[in-house]
């Protein structure tokens, strides 16, 4: 009908080849969402959500995650401020090896992971025989995971912002008195606010959803390393329903992220 | 007790050697068109920037002694700066930027916040203190930075271009704060500018940098009676002749310069034939006519007029003949002589009122 109108059938008609790809993609996001929300148990939703195992999950996954997320600020701050101000020899090579576990399967930086803090690994042996401390298959290996995987998000957000700061404002603020520490604590940090924000934020979606690296080196262990991604995996085969129901809550969680961040990453229409 | 400097310092491929010095209660104006290294010589004060060579003493303290490797941090120096750019805190509102220094040297946050709005009304800002940077006008910025810079009380205040951003109402308004407050500071006043208007009207005296040397330094008459190069004598408005000197006869010579040669009275006191110098002529002492005048003025040139500048009652005639020479001449001569900008004319003026400087 629209083509009718004549209008239409110029710039902003779209060739028909490409609206069905593009239907094509949208199906393809859309028909599993429809799959999860026709085959949601929405009458036992509640008691499945409320019963012990998911909300054991659930709060693991917040705490694994929301602790990924700050450990990442931490290392990742300094990480970020070294990658765009200082001048080394091996900056190329800091920088790729940051960005790694971004592209880096999940499930090979288990194994990586593994190899460094397992029982058996290159740090793991010493700290076992030394301390008798064992990471692998505790909470702190499933927080190292989500770790790994998730802060360089935070790295990458900072490095970028920044660069953007102008450094005469820090220099400035050198000539007020102000000790190196205190630049960075009074101005750079504050300077940095939505760098940060978005940084935590994504690497926080990320620990959230973290599954191959957590299971294969801390396990899947309820209420230690069963994060609600290895909660579904794992009910997928004996409570099929249950696993929707939790993989809801998952959404629910990552929808609510992109809602209080569209203005930052989705383009205003 | 005093500012002393005397350094080579480098940024980029830019080289900078300057020295000077500094009274306390006085204002040294750092005078240079952009690109002088004026800037530059900030970041040395200020310590952003260490000294390839050279030393810096403040009273008694020896801020850098590159030799014997010497440099005080920024952070411990007593210096406070109003930057080019003004560079306020964009996160903090003006009273928090103006407590910032205070702040940053360990004065609770109350204290030195009563004592930055206390500052801030005595700039005229009092009803500004919770207004973040963003939010103020170019005279209110320039003021709260003005405050933050004498926060801490330095013993070395710098001035880097302050009036620069401001449009002309607001100026002239920082103008006269500025000249009350530095009139008040105590320590060493160093005001950097290409404004000459600015830097005599504020300073007691001018140090000129071109291209990252100092060429002049003086009062502001010193430089008006002899300036030492061709921007000099631009700043203080008089004709600048540089050439070799050639003998002509017993009393006169002429200086050799590329624009064209000047006829001077032979100056015993300086030179030998062959050398370079330079030549220094009042616009006040140069003649115009509309026809070839008869007298015994021995420089007779003739050009077109390339620009009338009318400042008060007089007018500032650009007469473009070989050398180009300006002459200044009342309003009244410029209706009788009919003079207009295309329009041709005689420039005259006597060999004697050339004067004649080593170079």
């Amino acid at each position: 009908m629209s083509a009718t109108t004549g209008r239409s059938r110029k710039a902003h008609s779209t060739p028909v080849g490409l609206s069905l790809l593009a239907a094509l993609g949208l199906a393809l996001v859309a028909l599993p969402l429809l799959g999860l929300a026709l085959r949601t148990p929405w009458s036992r939703l509640g008691q499945t959500l409320s019963s012990e195992s998911a909300l054991t999950a659930l709060r693991l996954s917040l705490v694994v995650s929301i602790a990924a997320a700050a450990i990442g600020l931490v290392v990742g701050f300094p990480l970020a401020w070294m990658l765009a101000r200082s001048r080394f020899r091996g900056r190329a090579l800091v920088r790729g090896l940051v960005v790694l576990p971004l592209v880096m399967p999940p499930v090979a930086g288990g194994v990586a992971l593994l190899t460094a803090f397992g029982r058996s690994g290159i740090l793991g042996r010493p700290l076992h025989e030394a301390f008798s401390v064992q990471i692998t298959f505790t909470t702190w290996a499933a927080i190292l995971a989500s770790t790994f995987v998730s802060f360089p998000f935070v790295v990458l957000a900072l490095e970028a912002g920044i660069r953007s700061i102008d450094e005469r404002l820090e220099q400035a603020a050198a000539t007020m008195g102000a000790s190196r520490w205190y630049v960075i604590r009074r101005v750079t940090l504050p300077l940095l606010g939505p760098q940060i924000a978005a940084g935590v934020v994504l690497a926080w979606a990320r620990a959230l959803g973290e599954f191959g690296a957590t299971i294969t080196f801390a396990g899947n262990l309820q209420g230690r390393t069963q994060t609600l991604p290895l909660a579904v995996f794992q009910q997928l085969q004996t409570d099929p329903e249950g696993a929707i129901a939790l993989s809801l809550l998952l959404i629910a969680v990552a929808l609510s992220v992109i809602v209080a961040l569209r203005a930052r990453f989705l383009p205003a229409s | 007790m005093s500012l002393r400097v005397d350094v080579r310092a480098r940024r980029g491929t830019f080289i900078v050697e300057a020295a000077f010095h500094a009274e306390p209660g006085r204002t040294l104006a750092l005078l240079g068109p952009n690109g002088a290294g004026k800037s530059t010589l900030v970041d040395v004060l200020a310590g952003l920037l260490p000294p390839e060579a050279g030393t810096v003493t403040l009273e008694a303290i020896t801020l850098d002694d590159a030799t014997a490797g010497t440099h005080t941090d920024p952070e411990a120096r007593p210096v406070g700066v109003v930057f080019q750019g003004l560079l306020l805190f964009p996160h903090l509102s003006a009273a928090e930027n103006v407590a910032f220094p205070l702040r940053a040297r360990g004065i609770p946050r109350q204290e030195a916040l009563r004592r930055a709005t206390e500052l801030l009304a005595d700039l005229g800002l009092a009803d500004r203190v919770s207004a973040r940077p963003r939010d103020l006008s170019g005279g209110e910025a320039q003021r709260v930075a003005l405050a933050r810079a004498l926060a801490a009380e330095p013993r070395l205040l710098l001035l880097d271009e302050p009036l620069s951003a401001l449009d002309v109402r607001s100026r002239t308004q920082i103008r006269a704060l500025l000249r009350r407050t530095l009139v008040e500071f105590p320590g060493v006043r160093l005001l950097v500018t290409h404004d000459p208007v600015e830097a005599m009207t504020l300073a007691d005296r001018l140090v000129l940098l071109e291209d990252g040397r100092v060429t002049q330094a003086g009062t502001a008459q010193e430089v008006r009676a002899a300036p030492r190069t061709r921007y000099a004598a631009d700043l203080v408005g008089v004709n600048f002749f540089e050439g070799r000197l050639e003998r002509l006869d017993p009393g006169a010579g002429r200086i050799a310069a590329p624009e064209g040669d000047v006829v001077v009275a032979w100056p015993h006191d300086i030179g030998t034939e062959g050398e370079s110098v330079i030549g220094i002529l009042r616009p006040a002492d140069v003649a115009l006519h509309v026809q070839e005048p008869e007298g015994s003025a021995r420089n007779v040139l003739r050009g077109p007029i390339s620009q009338i500048a009318i400042e008060g009652e007089r007018a500032r005639i650009h007469v473009d003949s070989s050398p180009p020479v300006v002459a200044e001449v009342t309003l009244g001569s410029v209706a009788r002589l009919g003079l207009h900008e295309g329009s041709d004319a005689w420039a005259s003026f006597k060999a004697v009122e050339v004067r004649v400087l080593p170079p």
